[in-house]
């Protein structure tokens, strides 16, 4: 893409303000969510940067607001909650999800388009409509408000993604290898957790980190089913911003972009580690 | 080797099975195998989602509400001609119901259900019940009609009448503004009452303004990430999948902290002196609001298939179409567009089906000209408590949204969708 040497100046023009369109592109992306990082550390409750912080006087600055979320036990029961649901529904959809996706890949896997469907509606279906179903669902079996009933919910809609991520690993997976090792001797079992689960582990990693990251961010069905106690951080913050928005929730904010650039990062090691185990990238 | 040809002609196994059964046979095993793995998943999904979601529509015609709790005029009712009054009997059958409603404390669910047909039935019905209890004989139709005129009303009986089936279609056509009159005729809601075309007809228009901006903000950057060298595009493409990873909840906040009117981009319009300390932009709490903060969190899901479309061309089409005489212009809209159509496909039926349905943005920074239907749907079931109606609303948005989901599986199949 580097310019030609004999680009003429028309060339030269457009070559310099496409990268400056891309360049805002890309800052309407990103800026956003970097702004609120110094915002959370303003000393005033305000939304907006004081004189103060804009002359990077040390004095506008201050972790009052971080100081306030440690301190308040609603926000930090929230935290418990979410990485408790987050978890286990990433466990319970991780596994189901895997044991289907290795149905799904079998080339004798009878009505594969109408189940695949089935099993990816939840991604597909407005969440509105899927959180009062659920709603009157969990409800009728006395499971609304509690954890059992949320993590079974976050469950179902954490499940497409780990479908489709692991279905896609699969598709790329040479069965010959399995039949290799069956004929070599190997027992079924074997030959599942020495050969085919290294190789599809990657996939079903990264299914499993969007299966957490679905529940973890996951609001609609929450505020349908969790109650008072199930209280996960989305719910918090839902109600934070709708009622009075304080700048503890940029604090909070601030901390869950951490959070989602360790999980990025891991994501692109894996996604690396993957590549390179499948001999797609140069080692 | 003896029994390998048992009869002439036909292969068979070592303990004498034809080939073609056995194989038949191996090949069920394996189908049965496949099925298991995946029914503990099927199984779960259909219990805890399809067959929910499915009740939740199926709201949107049920009409339990009249049938149980008033099973006597019911009964009663239909042997009733709709032309005159009906006869003592069903009077009397509306008193034993109304009393009987009363003991078990659920005459108000035929109240409420009443009331969003005609009007003021809620107080004719509670009301009568609270009167009626004290009525001990006969007869009964005047009593009534001195209770409450309405009673002596051929359309509230012709009401009851329609509503006391197990199912109604009342909920679906007011979900579109209609309603039937008490000529028992569909007609159109009056204007003033129509809100709910307006909506269905703002959420489409919203998502395809969302759709195409995110079109026009995705392709160039789409573009610019598959043709740089990998190490540079991959660092660039972190911009894209960090807000991608970001919570639904801190990228509406941040845009609400952006956007206030003492927000920070009014604050740099006025120090910039662009605008006045008076002259503060609405930007959101509005249509604008909502448009801006969903763009950004659904921008990345045309980027990625975009990419992962314009990865696989290769740049000696536009060389050679370059080198044929085209000029750049003509070059890449007859050369490379047709190319990355799929890709334009893939991530604005995504777009669209996502944003058609969203909620939580909207609810947040929608004020009350940014609202979409999944925010009258959570009314409804939230506030109103009117679930017939949000059922039917979410049949309509569910319909429409598989229409989409359906077109999408056609050209693009779900299978070939990649994330991050």
């Amino acid at each position: 893409m580097a310019i030609p040497t004999y680009a003429g100046k028309l060339e030269r023009t457009w070559y310099y303000s496409y990268r400056i369109i891309c360049a805002l592109i890309f800052l309407f992306l990103i800026g956003p969510i970097l702004i609120i990082i110094p915002l959370s550390f303003n000393v005033q409750p305000y939304f907006t940067f004081t004189p103060e912080m804009l002359s990077l006087d040390p004095a506008g600055y201050s972790l009052r607001w971080y100081e306030e979320f440690f301190a308040s036990e609603e926000w930090m029961r929230s935290i418990k909650n979410s990485f408790f649901v987050a978890i286990c529904s990433t466990i319970i959809a991780t596994s189901l999800g895997t044991l289907a996706a290795l149905g799904l890949s079998r080339p004798e896997m009878p009505y594969r388009a109408v189940i695949m469907s089935i099993l990816i509606s939840p991604m597909i279906v407005p969440l509105i409509i899927s959180a009062a179903g659920m709603f009157f669902f969990y409800s009728s079996i006395n499971l609304a408000g509690t954890f059992l009933g949320l993590i079974l919910a976050h469950t179902a809609l954490g499940i497409p993604f780990v479908v489709i991520t692991v279905t896609a690993t699969l598709s790329g997976f040479d069965h010959s290898l399995t039949r290799a090792a069956a004929g070599l001797g190997a027992k079924p079992t074997t030959v599942f957790f020495k050969v085919m689960l290294p190789l599809v582990t990657p996939g079903v990693i990264s299914g499993a980190l969007f299966a957490f990251i679905t529940s973890f961010d996951e609001v609609v069905v929450a505020i349908f089913i969790a109650g008072v106690e199930e209280r996960t951080i989305p719910l918090q913050m839902w109600g934070g911003i709708r009622e009075q928005i304080s700048p503890t929730i940029l604090a909070v904010a601030t901390l869950l972009v951490i959070i989602s650039i360790f999980l990025l990062t891991f994501l692109e090691l894996i996604r690396r580690r993957s590549e390179r185990q499948r001999g797609l990238a140069p080692a | 080797m003896a029994n390998t040809y048992s009869k002439v002609g036909e292969m068979t196994t070592n303990d004498g099975v034809p080939l073609k059964v056995s194989l038949r046979r191996s090949q069920r095993k394996l189908k049965i195998w496949a099925f298991l793995l995946v029914a503990p998943l099927l199984i779960f999904i259909l219990v805890s989602f399809i067959i929910p979601v499915v009740n939740m529509s199926l709201r949107g015609v049920e009409n339990p509400q009249v049938q149980t709790i008033m099973p006597n005029v019911t009964e009663a009712l239909a042997r009733w001609d709709g032309v005159e009054l009906p006869d003592e009997a069903t009077y009397a059958a509306l008193v034993t119901d109304l009393t009987m409603g009363r003991k078990n404390k659920n005459i108000g669910k035929v109240a409420s259900r009443l009331n969003y047909e005609r009007s003021g039935m809620r107080r004719v019905i509670s009301g009568s019940a609270r009167k009626a209890v004290k009525l001990t004989q006969g007869p009964y139709k005047e009593q009534m009609i001195k209770i409450n005129k309405s009673w002596g009303d051929v359309a509230v009986w012709a009401l009851i009448k329609r509503e006391s089936g197990q199912f109604t279609y009342s909920y679906l056509i007011a979900a579109v503004d209609y309603k039937t009159n008490d000529q028992g005729e569909i007609v159109a809601k009056p204007e003033n009452k129509q809100i709910y075309k307006a909506l269905f007809g703002r959420t489409l228009m919203m998502s395809f303004t969302i759709t195409a901006i995110c079109i026009l903000l995705a392709y160039p950057i789409a573009y610019l990430l598959a043709t740089l060298p990998l190490a540079k595009s991959n660092l660039l493409m972190i911009l894209v999948l960090l807000p991608f990873w970001t919570s639904l909840l801190v990228r509406t906040t941040t845009w609400i902290v952006l956007l206030q009117t003492q927000g920070v981009l009014n604050d740099v319009l006025v120090w910039m002196n662009i605008i006045d300390e008076a002259g503060r932009l609405q930007m959101i709490f509005n249509k604008t609001g909502t448009i801006v903060a969903m763009t950004h969190i659904l921008l990345p899901f045309m980027v990625l298939p975009l990419y992962s479309v314009m990865k696989t061309i290769p740049p000696t089409y536009m060389r050679a179409a370059l080198s044929l005489g085209a000029n750049p212009v003509t070059a890449f809209i007859r050369v490379y567009i047709p190319m990355t159509v799929t890709g334009i496909g893939a991530g604005s039926l995504l777009v669209f089906i996502l944003s058609i349905g969203y909620y939580i943005t909207p609810a947040l920074v929608g004020g009350q000209s940014g609202l979409l239907i999944s925010n009258m749907i959570a009314y409804h079931m939230q506030n109103s408590l009117n679930w017939g109606l949000a059922g039917a609303l979410g049949f309509i948005l569910l319909v429409i949204v598989m229409v989409f989901y359906a077109i999408f599986n056609k050209v693009i199949g779900i299978d070939k969708m990649k994330m991050g």
